[in-house]
């Protein structure tokens, strides 16, 4: 524990009116770590970051960011850290560029380069010939960019991101992505970032921490929670389960072996080679489904649900405008 | 230093906003104007007070009825701040609550100015407004009165979490302080029960401090309206104060 912590969250808990948004989280995050909050959609992940950034008193529990006590010295906290929200909190009624102008006055840019500063982060998020429009005029992928350059503009320590590609077209994210890895190397900063996509995570998260209704489920590097699943998920259709269960059984490298009527689930440890192995002693395979070992088959041992189930289910209204529920 | 780069930009969007915004200039010039003469004309007709024609009297009340209306809705405007999730940006921004406040109550204070100085202008067309002079010894002592009002505006703004508390703020905070003021008659025949309100109502000295600018016909004395105004607005403006440090979005 000698390395700095820049966050530190212990038994953090927010409940509104009997739901338990947060439920007792317990987290740390190192200095200079790029570190993902990973959940579906109302999982508690915006609420956590709403109490890291002092936007909303915890109902218990504590939490330091960069050393601070976010509840008895949010001022101290403020001066440490950059936040993207997740609706983008940019001013309707100012252009992008007096946006930034603002920004940088509010959180303390020096005069001496900040025009410089300020052009640099409206190219990074491709707002050059845009930057005087009024954000009125910018689409919500705009503004979301915008949104994105204000929270660098000042060089945080820490930098919470809240789903902050939703909505972006994948060659700006990976460029904007790859500028934060960048700023986080170059310049030591902690980011903190929400997200319901498992691709963003694995690809751009150091380590991860799941979250499902309100409590975390599973922390640690994308490598290692994948390979704590030990292997690769197959799915086989056979004509003679109960023999094919009892021939798995046998074999080292399979693990979690489990008949579910004609199927066969099956945990397969590095199935580039040893799946042939497998194929080959076990004869009337019907149909073969294999899913490669990725944060969503940590997600469904952990809840038993996958991940995109759950975000991709919409609200009242739109279930109810769904012609397939009809 | 951050302090009042804070304020000042905080200050900054609000006059831009201001002249952004013409729809909320058109309308806080028109009520008044409305009040000045279609009331103002028709009771005026039939009514003289202290010897001086009902429009001349109530002209100042009128520009400091602006004043508080302007000042209130401005205070409320933070609601569509919250709504519109651009609060946020600035209730994490690493300047104390307190400069929020302060930025924004002399953004509030400036377009109030600005506001009630179109009415002068037409006050003087109109011979509302006696001459030059007035004007003049008028601008600095609205602002006065803008930070006072826009401190009450901004407790209430920064209180409620929605606008459906509005209405009520129109009737039991906008609407009793401009009627208890003296801005419309003379409180003196009021039964005296009212008249601990009217005392005790800051906009009463508000429109006594425009009747001494204006007409020099006031109750209490300049001196004496800018001291009450300055007390109140240091404890609204620490309230206020207060009321930023613990918003929540």
């Amino acid at each position: 524990m000698e390395q700095k912590l820049a966050i530190s969250i212990e038994k953090l808990s927010k409940h509104f009116e009997g739901l338990k948004a947060v439920d007792g989280i317990s987290l740390t995050v190192q200095e200079g770590e790029i570190f993902a909050l990973l959940g579906p959609n109302g999982a508690g992940k915006t609420t956590t970051i709403s109490m890291l950034t002092g936007l909303l008193a915890p109902t218990s529990g504590r939490a330091t960011v960069a050393g601070f006590d976010v509840q008895k010295e949010p001022l101290k906290v403020r001066q440490q850290i950059g936040v993207v929200f997740q609706q983008p909190s940019v001013d309707d009624l100012l252009s992008g560029r007096e946006n930034l102008d603002m920004h940088a006055l509010l959180y303390n840019v020096p005069a001496k380069g900040r025009k410089e500063r300020i052009d640099e982060m409206i190219s990074l998020v491709g707002l050059t010939s845009r930057q005087h429009a009024k954000i009125r005029e910018y689409s919500g992928g705009m503004r979301k960019r915008l949104e994105i350059a204000r929270g660098i503009l000042h060089r945080p320590k820490v930098l919470f991101l809240d789903e902050p590609t939703t909505g972006l077209d994948p060659q700006t994210r990976q460029h904007i992505w790859e500028y934060i890895k960048k700023m986080s190397k170059r310049e030591g900063t902690t980011i903190v970032f929400t997200t319901h996509y498992l691709e963003e995570a694995e690809q751009f998260a150091e380590r991860v921490a799941i979250i499902d209704h309100g409590k975390i489920i599973a922390v640690g590097t994308p490598h290692d929670l994948v390979a704590e699943l030990g292997g690769d998920s197959v799915v086989l259709k056979v004509k003679t389960p109960a023999q094919v269960v009892a021939k798995l059984k046998k074999m080292k490298f399979a693990s979690r072996v489990k008949a579910d009527g004609k199927s066969v689930h099956v945990t397969v440890a590095e199935s580039h080679k040893n799946l042939p192995v497998m194929l080959h002693a076990i004869s009337g395979i019907e149909s073969i489904e294999i899913r490669p070992a990725t944060l969503n088959e940590v997600f469904i041992k952990y809840t038993g649900k996958g991940i995109r189930e759950e975000s991709g289910e919409g609200g009242f209204m739109e279930r109810m405008m769904n012609p397939n529920n009809r | 230093m951050g302090y009042f780069d804070g304020v000042y930009a905080i200050w900054v969007r609000e006059i831009i906003v201001f002249f952004r915004e013409k729809e909320r200039v058109i309308s806080a010039v028109v009520t008044p104007l409305l009040w000045i003469f279609a009331v103002g004309g028709g009771l005026g007709a039939s009514v003289q007070i202290e010897g001086m024609s009902y429009q001349m009297f109530m002209f100042p009340g009128i520009v400091a009825m602006a004043i508080l209306f302007g000042s209130i809705f401005y205070g409320m405007y933070i609601i569509w701040d919250r709504k519109l999730d651009f609060l946020k940006e600035v209730l994490v921004a690493p300047v104390p609550r307190s400069a929020v406040f302060l930025g924004k109550m002399l953004g509030g204070a400036s377009d109030a100015v600005m506001q009630a100085s179109v009415l002068l202008v037409i006050g003087l067309i109109f011979g509302f407004v006696p001459g030059i002079p007035q004007f003049f010894l008028a601008i600095p002592l609205i602002a006065i009165v803008a930070c006072c009002m826009t401190s009450i505006g901004l407790i209430i703004g920064a209180n409620m979490k929605s606008p459906e508390g509005f209405n009520l703020v129109m009737s039991f905070v906008m609407w009793p302080m401009f009627m208890l003021s003296g801005a419309l008659f003379p409180v003196e025949n009021l039964p005296s029960f009212l008249n601990i309100i009217v005392r005790l109502n800051p906009m009463t000295y508000g429109v006594d401090l425009m009747r001494e600018a204006l007409l020099g016909t006031g109750q209490f004395g300049i001196a004496y309206d800018v001291v009450v105004l300055a007390l109140a607005t240091v404890a609204f403006a620490y309230i206020a104060s207060k009321s930023f440090e613990k918003m929540q979005i």
